[in-house]
């Protein structure tokens, strides 16, 4: 190697002036954009950026025009009522009954089906015979792909009929509490439109955890092992830490959905504008059944007080979301991925 | 306590190819072996027989015994979890758990074996992060991520990780052939600190490194791509880089090939 061009890089120190003002042409050579491929990339993928910001900040217009055209003539307090007649004169409706069984269908869906699903991830990476998880971690990406009538159908014939027993026990056990209290009726009630959402969630919370966790790496399990880690050890010390983040957006992934279903919960339940204080109890609605059981009747004005409740439904799925990137983002310092 | 290695008549097999062939050889307490040779020779593989870490790997097996004091590694009822705890080890790259702080991945192999009270577990991660020459460097961001140190250090945190829990035998695995020349020398001056304490093996590819570092030092080398890796000889450091015994070992040692 010739060692006097080596040297001329250090001896060529730049004089310290200020640094040459940048031209157009120079900021875009920084982005690679010179050449015709460049550009035509460029300007795709900054066009597509744009476009899903025109379409979100669209709906959010569309939703928010709307719901003022209905929530300015309504007559109640659109967020403590517990009724919902439009066709009144002057109309009466809120979302409180609404705001309650979405969120707390999707609590119960996610106590559910959280813990199982993180089980089922865990048991695919890191337990199953090679043999057997192939074809497990199959059906389970099968279940992610059923429709979701489908699954209602599912829970209004078969799922309905058999939570007499479960409810009976509760009741029993557990009917002191309130909580868990049934009067015999159907059971057409929040708890099953629960544990048919945590059915539907349950694959992709799995499929996104089985993911995070199979790319934990070996270096990691191995430090874990090292140490004198049984299996179990060695996935609370590693494996677990490392796709915690991973996990928390599967679940935000499974939430979205919960919070949005429709179908399955429109079968399931038999609504009615009451909270009640037993998860046993038929009764309740959320924001999505709700517009699809009321939206084909609805008149001109009906349908802007279901568009006002839908964009109710829109800000609390943002919420969650952020607060999921913030609990995320908190932790960023032990990210497994600084590894 | 340090405790002797004995091994005898070892052979390893990864599913049906053997990895390494009928290896003997006696480690004794307090002192430092390295082992070199070709890549591929199974330096690392017989490394990783002496705390059945080998095994953690699908189809790995072993035939023979490997003695600490008089206790067979491989005797039937002997649970691998229980020996890894005897037999420390330090990986190529260093890997501190990257979700715990500094002093969690000290005491995390504290926490596998019981239950503390914290100002025990303070005691023993300060003595282990002194014990690696880490101490100074670290003891005002005990609570920061272990992700965030610098290569050397966290090679070191991991050292401090692996001796906290007073293990006979400490296994080292190139632990410097990811660092630069300063944290290499640390790690060591550091090796000769801890032989006090520990029986260490070191696998390096770094010759120089051996002959600084080791009491004996043993040559492993294979026939051909794809037998196995046989230990060629073992004996005083001094002795194997002026004047080995085999052939193999000077024409290795002098660079004529691998």
């Amino acid at each position: 190697m010739d060692i006097s061009t080596q040297n001329t890089d250090t001896d060529d120190t730049p004089p310290p002036a200020a640094p040459p003002a940048v031209t157009a042409e120079q900021k875009r050579a920084a982005r690679g954009a010179t050449r015709p491929g460049d550009r035509i990339f460029l300007a795709l993928s900054r066009g597509s950026g744009i476009f899903l910001l025109v379409i979100m900040a669209a709906i959010a217009v569309f939703l928010t025009y709307r719901a003022y055209l209905a929530i300015s003539k309504d007559d109640a307090n659109f967020l403590t009522t517990f009724e919902w007649n439009t066709s009144l004169l002057p109309p009466k409706f809120g979302i409180a009954v609404l705001a309650f069984g979405t969120v707390v269908s999707s609590i119960i869906a996610m106590v559910i089906a959280v813990p199982i699903a993180v089980a089922i991830a865990l048991f695919i990476t890191h337990y199953a015979p090679r043999r057997m998880s192939g074809p497990v971690a199959y059906v389970i990406d099968l279940l992610a792909a059923v429709p979701s009538i489908v699954y209602g159908l599912w829970g209004a014939l078969v799922l309905v009929p058999h939570m007499d027993g479960l409810f009976g026990w509760l009741n029993d056990y557990l009917g002191w509490t309130g909580v868990f209290s049934w009067d015999d009726g159907a059971p057409r009630s929040m708890l099953t439109v629960g544990i048919l959402l945590a059915v539907m969630i349950l694959p992709v919370i799995t499929n996104v955890s089985r993911e995070v966790f199979r790319q934990v790496p070996q270096m990691h399990e191995e430090a874990a092992l090292a140490l004198g880690a049984t299996r179990w050890e060695v996935i609370r010390m590693s494996v677990i830490p490392f796709g915690r983040s991973g996990v928390i957006s599967a679940s935000m992934l499974g939430l979205g959905r919960a919070l949005g279903e429709t179908m399955a919960v429109a079968t399931v339940l038999s609504p009615d504008f009451d909270i009640h204080a037993s998860l046993l109890n038929p009764g309740g609605g959320t924001f999505a059944q709700n517009i699809a059981s009321k939206f084909n009747e609805a008149t001109e004005f009906g349908r802007d007080a279901l568009i006002a409740s839908g964009l109710v439904l829109f800000v609390i799925t943002l919420l969650v979301n952020g607060a999921a990137r913030m609990i995320i983002a908190r932790r960023s310092e032990y990210s497994g991925a600084n590894a | 306590m340090a405790k002797r290695i004995d091994v005898s008549g070892l052979t390893a097999y990864y599913g049906s190819h053997k990895a390494i062939e009928d290896i003997s050889m006696t480690v004794e307490p307090r002192s430092v072996t390295a082992f070199i040779g070709p890549s591929g020779c199974g330096k690392s593989t017989f490394l990783r027989t002496l705390n059945r870490m080998h095994e953690v790997t699908s189809g790995g097996r072993v035939e023979g015994k490997v003695l600490l004091d008089d206790e067979d590694l491989y005797a039937a009822g002997i649970d691998p979890v229980s020996v890894r705890r005897e037999v420390g080890m330090v990986f190529q790259r260093p890997n501190p758990f990257p979700t715990m702080s500094i002093f969690d991945n000290v005491a995390a192999g504290l926490r596998l074996n019981g239950s503390y009270k914290k100002s025990e577990l303070a005691d023993v991660v300060e003595k282990s992060l002194k014990g690696a020459n880490l101490w100074n460097e670290v003891k005002d961001r005990l609570n920061k991520p272990g992700s965030g140190l610098s290569g050397g250090q966290q090679q070191r945190l991991c050292i401090a990780r692996a001796i906290a829990v007073e293990p006979k035998v400490l296994l080292m695995d190139e632990p410097c052939s990811a660092l630069d020349p300063i944290s290499t020398l640390a790690i060591e001056d550091l090796i000769g600190e801890l032989k006090e304490r520990f029986t260490i093996v070191i696998v390096t590819h770094n010759m120089q490194q051996a002959a600084r570092v080791s009491d004996r030092t043993a040559f492993f080398n294979l026939s051909a791509v794809g037998q196995p890796g046989k230990l060629i000889e073992i004996d005083d450091t001094e002795r194997i880089f002026s004047n080995p015994s085999v052939q193999a070992t000077e024409d290795y040692i002098s660079g004529r090939f691998g």
